[in-house]
This record gives C-alpha cells, structure tokens and sequence, in this order.
C-alpha cells in the first residue's frame, strides 16, 4: 500500500535528490504531514504559518487540482500520484 | 548589456541570480527580474529610443536580455489607432486601439517570446518549448525558426484546427495533449524539471513577462510621451495586466515621463474563466481555480498565476473588471471589426466587451484618455464569427439581381 510522491526540482534537495517519495496512503494533509515525517523541511516550504497551502503551491491528486476536490482532506488511494507543482503562467 | 541585476521572489523578496528559474525555493512565489535604474536612467533617453529599431528592442535597456543577441522577428511597435466611432458607440470620449494584431506571428506573444528565447540563447539553451493556448505555440514556433532553436510545443488536442496548423507550419513539434490548458500547464512544469529546454511560460518565464511591458512604453511613446488615464488590458494569467502597470511606472523612474503615471488599469475576462473577475467582483481575497468553459481560449486559464497581483494593481490604480459572455464577445468582435476595420480575436472581444461594461457602470469615465489592448488577430478564431458573418445576399450574375436585392440611393 503506497502512494507516490512527485517532488519538483525545487524541493529536492529536501528528498536526497529523489524526484519521487513513497508514502502511506491518507489524506493529502496526511500524506504530506507523513512527508514531514520522512523528510523534515517540507512542512515550512508548502505550509505558510496558518497551517494553509502556500498560495503559489499547487497540489494534484491523479491529475486533477485538490482544490476541485477535498482540498487538503482529498483521499489519496494505493497506487495514486501526487504532484507538488508550483504555479505556472502562459497563454 | 541588459541592466537586469537580479530576480526576486514577488512573495517574500529573496533575491537570485539571474538564471534559469523561476520559482522562490523557499516558498514558490513567482520571481521577477529587478534592473538597475539608475544606470538604465543614465543611458536611455527619448532620442536614442527613437533611433532604435521599429521592435520592442527599441526599449532593450528596459528588458532583462542583451541587444546584442536578440531574437527580432520585428515583434512590436504596433499602431496605436485613434477610435472616435468605437468611442462614440459606446458613449466615451478619447478611446485609442493599441493594435496588437499586426505581429510578425499576429498576437502579444511575440513580445514575450522575442525576449524569452533572446534570454534562452544567452543561457546556453538549444531546444526551446511551451505550454500554450495557440497564440504563443504560434510564436514560439516561429521565433525558434528564426533563432535556429529546436521547439517543442504543448497545446490542448481540442485546440482550433488553424491554431495548429499556423504552429505546425514552422517544422517544430507540436504535441497536442488530451486535457485543457492547465493540464497542459501542469505537464510542462513537470517536464521542465526533466528536460534541459528553455520553457519560455516555465523556467524562462521571468524574463518572457518583461516582455509585455513593452505594451506601455510603446502607447507612451506613440502618445507623445504622455500615459492613458486608464488601460483596458484582457486578462488569462494576469501576467500581460500587471506588466502594463509595471511599464508605465518605469518610465517615470527611468526620467522618461515628465508626470508620475496616474493609469486607471481594468481588467477584462470571459465569464466561461473568470477566476480574476470573479474574485475582483466579490471582494475575495482568494482566487478560485475553475475549469474554462469559453470560446476565448486564449484567455482560458483556469488557475492564473498571477492573479493575486492583478487584483493588487487594480484595487491601487483605481480600474474595475468585468466578466463578459460569449455572445458578448461575438458581438463586440462585430462592433470592433464595424467601427474601426480591426478584426480582434476572441480575447479582443472580451476585452471591447468589458470595456462597453465599465462604460455603462461609469468606470470608465467620458473624460478619459482611453487605451484598449487588443491582443491577437480575428484570423485566429475565425471559427466564433462564422455563424454571424457572411455574404448579404447571395445572387446570380446579373444586374436585374443585384437590382432585386440591393436598393442603392447614392451613385
């Protein structure tokens, strides 16, 4: 039972250089609390003081955008991806 | 050489070396390159502007990438045209088009983008890539040409059919992907982790966005070196809105304008993606990502990264925004093509749309020296007039026929 983490580049130097981290399945809270865990620093960079999402952090479960699903409290099933993915502009 | 000196996180002001990225390690916030102005104010005047080339390299001491090496397709320096009979339609005063339409790739983005891969040749890079609506795969494509870069270009696979085949055309590769513009968006952020290419809306993405201020210099420069009292400015990430404040005020700062800049700045978006104007029209300080359900696709992004500071430049300046429907752009694409012979694409109507908006609500005042963005070429959404535009009759080949149809009072 894992989920896979995405780390983007920014951040791997927090992962050993691993641009993937396996975890427990949970919640995305759980999941990157557990990232926390395994790897302290995370929590500081996608986390701001309240506890919130950073507002240029963009989180994806299987593709989609947890903020059109249950946000932090989207379950995350065996097997799933998440990306951590800074926001990007263009047209 | 560019005065660029530095980038630095828009969020929590740490500060980098100019270099291929784009994101503040600490806390993602977006970067933007910081100039040295002083020494930009020593060596720019009016005169050597005007001596320059009929490109937004005319404004190079203002941009992040060195003249010397700079990609010149002839991006820029487009007509600012006076619109008395647009101005008389919807009740204003002073309004001026700044046509964006006549570029050598026919939308904005070939400011953006002569900056990007200019920026991308100084760093080394031989493959340049994007994520894109159509307008800067158009460009992108092109440029590379020039510049003699490989290009890989990621576009929505529902994207319009000439939208694909004026990218295609230039002999990069297109990858046509099977989701919307923020999938799109989100694989390429992926894959600029992966890749060793210049992603001019990724890990080029500072220096791309300093192109757009060129928009305000160049409707300064063309105004005799006086500033519009407000700027309508279409609205996708944001990015285009906020560099358009960011011009007029470095004019100022740089002794190029005698006033200190006082522009009204609006936003305009497509009610079928309207993130930016939805937040603006609730007073939230939060901006929802939504998925995009309009033919102004160009101006479909659902999670727009810059639309915290597009919120902050309007609240400051004192603009409003608007969200307008689809028919409301049709019709404003119409009202545009019927009153002042420039055909717009569907951001152009969303743009001319918001501002008959604003004009109604008074947010756009009568006493106003107006300037209205418009940003790519009507041959790029043909498909959105189709259904309203056609011949006024149809006849056989003779002058009984013509008669039948046509009642003409003048010779």
């Amino acid at each position: 039972m894992t989920v896979t983490v995405r780390i983007p580049t920014q951040l791997r130097n927090l992962s050993g250089g691993a641009s993937e981290v396996a975890l427990e399945p949970g919640t995305v809270g759980e999941v990157l609390g557990a990232l926390e865990a395994t790897h302290p620093g995370f929590g500081e960079r996608l986390f701001d003081d309240s506890g919130a999402l950073r507002r240029f952090v963009n989180v994806f479960v299987a593709e989609e955008d947890i903020r059109f699903l249950d946000g932090i409290d989207t379950a995350i099933a065996d097997g799933q991806v998440v990306s951590i993915v800074p926001a990007v502009a263009g047209g | 050489m560019s005065h660029a000196s530095a980038l630095r996180c828009r969020e929590c002001s740490r500060d980098y070396d100019i270099a291929p990225i784009y994101t503040c390690e600490w806390c993602f916030g977006p970067l933007e390159v910081v100039y040295d102005y002083d020494a930009i104010r020593a060596s720019i005047s009016r005169e050597s502007i005007a001596a320059g080339p009929s490109s937004v390299w005319r404004y190079a001491e203002l941009l992040p990438s060195d003249p010397d090496a700079a990609v010149d397709l002839g991006a820029g320096f487009t007509p600012l045209v006076r619109a008395d009979r647009l101005a008389a339609e919807l009740g204003l005063g002073e309004v001026w088009i700044k046509n964006d339409t006549l570029n050598p790739t026919n939308s904005f983005k070939d400011r953006v983008v002569a900056v990007a891969l200019s920026k991308a040749l100084e760093f080394g890079f031989k493959t340049a890539a994007c994520a894109s609506t159509g307008n800067l795969a158009n460009s992108v494509a092109a440029h590379s040409a020039h510049a003699g870069l490989k290009s890989y270009v990621f576009v929505p696979a529902d994207l319009e059919a000439g939208k694909i085949v004026t990218t295609a055309v230039y002999g990069g590769n297109v990858v046509a992907v099977e989701g919307n513009y923020d999938d799109v968006n989100r694989l390429c952020a992926e894959l600029a982790g992966t890749y060793p290419w210049a992603f001019v809306n990724v890990n080029v993405r500072p220096y791309y966005a300093e192109g757009s201020k060129t928009l305000a210099y160049e409707v300064a420069e063309q105004l005799g070196w006086e500033t519009p009292d407000h700027v309508v400015v279409p609205m996708a990430s944001g990015s285009l809105l906020t560099k358009v404040d960011k011009g007029f005020r470095e004019l100022h700062k740089v002794g190029l304008l005698d006033a200190e800049p006082a522009v009204r700045v609006s936003g305009a978006q497509a009610l079928g993606c309207s993130p930016i104007a939805t937040a603006w029209l609730d007073g939230a300080d939060t901006i929802k990502p939504v998925k995009p359900t309009t033919i102004a696709k160009s101006l479909a992004i659902g999670n727009p990264a810059d639309g915290y500071f597009a919120l902050d430049v309007v609240r400051t300046t004192g603009g409003g925004m608007a969200a307008v429907t689809d028919d409301e752009v049709v019709a404003a694409i119409q009202l545009l093509a019927r009153t002042e012979g420039i055909f717009a694409e569907t951001a152009g109507g969303v743009t001319i749309a918001t501002l008959k908006h604003l004009a109604e609500q008074g947010v756009v005042r009568r006493d106003e020296r107006v300037v209205a963005y418009i940003t790519g070429h009507g041959l790029k959404t043909l498909d959105a007039v189709v259904p309203v535009a056609g011949p006024t009759a149809t006849i056989r080949p003779t002058i009984e026929a013509f008669h039948a149809e046509f009642d003409v009072e003048e010779q």
